[in-house]
């Protein structure tokens, strides 16, 4: 084996593998939660729809967006090589752990909100990605040119109050996986310092629950205006 | 007071096992853990039954050797070692869960003694210093900050009982071995092979069977000797340095 093979079929090369392609999602995430907030301007989805064609055309972006894809892919493929793994290390479980009194409840279960975030992720790609690349959209004309009317696709799904539910529930636990995920990132990472560790705790217990909330706030905020 | 235990009883490694229920009378608050299951294996022995085997050597709570997951914690509700525990933790009527260590690096040989060679094999596979460093030099020939000299021997500490294997839901093993590596690589004589170290070390972890880190803390939490969780990430350090460091091709 090559030390670059040995390396990352050892426990640490792979929990580096999760820590990279976590910290590439959480600026992701940043790029997304900014980009969609042009749904809450009030100009009948104009800036919404140009950014979105911007966002599948534009051959920067496709590059990230390649990235996004890799990085989504492995960071769930090494999840479950190491769970697997782990799931050996004990193979009898206590029949008494009291675990609440020694770490947190989404610390000990990140594979099952990663789990139900990936599924999140799968729908969320199904409802307005695929829709955008393949599905018949309406289209509409600005002073720009022709447009895809994506801003009419999330008007519509959005209007469903279980799709609403779904999404405000997934981006929850999105933030109980960031809650745990973003500090532990930097600690695999080997960045612990006296000096900045109580920052990233502090940046990243913020992070969780700002961006998941203003995801969320999306579609509340357009099922809200389609009862008008 | 009068106390129920729920020992774990198995006679061999490949036997199935199973909890056996014991009732045990006029225990002194006084005692630690450890003597109390004196006192049941002598009424067991007695009996002509088969005592109750568990693992202890010092009983200061400097040595390693005693284990035991009580009441669903390693080492008990206290933040000490088994044999540090005294029975005044626990209330009359008590029902006193006993479980072996739990770890598929960690077999049970019999009852509540598991065999914890996987940990003397990660210290073989590096956790030494192998150069020659002479005789013993002049105090001030080699200065070290007492900052760094209390953090290594804050990771020197680490008296290899597994509690943090035992407390982790994936059962690994970094504390342990990041405390030894750290502990090595703080210092002057330990840092020539600090690269070759990591790397071997963290081989032979992997080699065991342990499970990853999920940075849920619970090692540090659990461990009898506090020992700190920065020193499983200056491990991760030392290992993603030395891979792209180090000769070994």
């Amino acid at each position: 084996m090559s030390w670059v093979t040995k390396t990352f079929s050892s426990t640490l090369g792979r929990k580096l593998l999760m820590a990279l392609t976590g910290l590439f999602l959480i600026l992701f995430l940043i790029g997304h939660v900014s980009g969609n907030m042009l749904l809450f301007k009030d100009d009948g989805g104009q800036a919404f729809n140009e950014y979105a064609k911007f966002m599948t055309t534009n051959p920067a972006v496709k590059i990230l967006s390649y990235l996004t894809y890799i990085s989504i892919i492995g960071h769930v493929i090494v999840s479950i090589i190491l769970s697997s793994k782990n799931k050996k290390a004990r193979p009898v479980n206590y029949a008494d752990s009291k675990a609440a009194t020694n770490s947190t409840w989404n610390s000990r279960n990140m594979g099952v909100l990663g789990t139900i975030v990936f599924i999140f992720i799968v729908v969320h790609l199904q409802n307005f990605w695929a829709q955008m690349h393949w599905g018949a959209i309406p289209m509409v004309t600005y002073e720009s040119g022709e447009f895809k009317d994506l801003y009419a696709v999330v008007n519509l799904a959005f209007s469903n109050i279980g799709l609403v539910a779904l999404y405000v529930v997934s981006m929850i636990l999105l933030g109980f996986h960031l809650y745990h995920g973003f500090a532990s990132a930097f600690q695999t990472l080997g960045l612990n310092h006296k000096k900045y560790t109580p920052a990233i705790k502090f940046i990243g217990s913020a992070f969780s629950i700002i961006v998941p909330a203003m995801f969320a706030s999306m579609p509340i905020f357009i099922y809200l205006s389609t009862l008008k | 007071m009068n106390l129920t235990l729920k020992v774990w009883r198995q006679k061999n490694s490949s036997d199935k096992g199973g909890f056996v229920n014991y009732s045990i009378a006029d225990i002194s608050e006084d005692m630690s853990f450890l003597e109390m299951l004196d006192v049941l294996n002598e009424e067991l022995s007695e009996k002509g039954e088969d005592p109750v085997h568990f693992d202890h050597d010092c009983r200061e709570g400097i040595c390693g050797m005693c284990s035991l997951h009580i009441n669903g914690k390693p080492h008990g509700p206290q933040q000490t070692t088994t044999c540090q525990l005294h029975m005044r933790s626990f209330k009359d009527g008590d029902t006193i869960t006993i479980e072996p260590w739990r770890a598929a690096a960690f077999p049970v040989v019999k009852d509540l003694v598991v065999d914890r060679g996987s940990f003397d094999r990660i210290i073989q596979a590096g956790g030494y210093v192998s150069v020659n460093t002479g005789g013993v030099p002049d105090a001030n020939e080699i200065p070290i900050p007492k900052k760094i000299a209390d953090e290594a021997f804050d990771a020197a500490t680490c008296i290899g009982c597994g509690a943090c294997v035992a407390a982790c839901k994936n059962a690994s093993a970094m504390l342990f071995t990041s405390a030894k590596i750290s502990q090595l690589a703080m210092l002057p004589q330990g840092k020539v092979e600090r690269k070759e170290r990591a790397e071997k070390m963290i081989a032979q972890m992997d080699e065991e069977g342990f499970g990853a880190c999920t940075n849920t803390g619970a090692c540090s939490i659990e461990c009898p000797k506090g020992i700190s969780l920065t020193n499983i990430a200056r491990m991760n350090r030392e290992y993603f340095s030395a891979i792209v460091s180090s000769e070994n091709v």
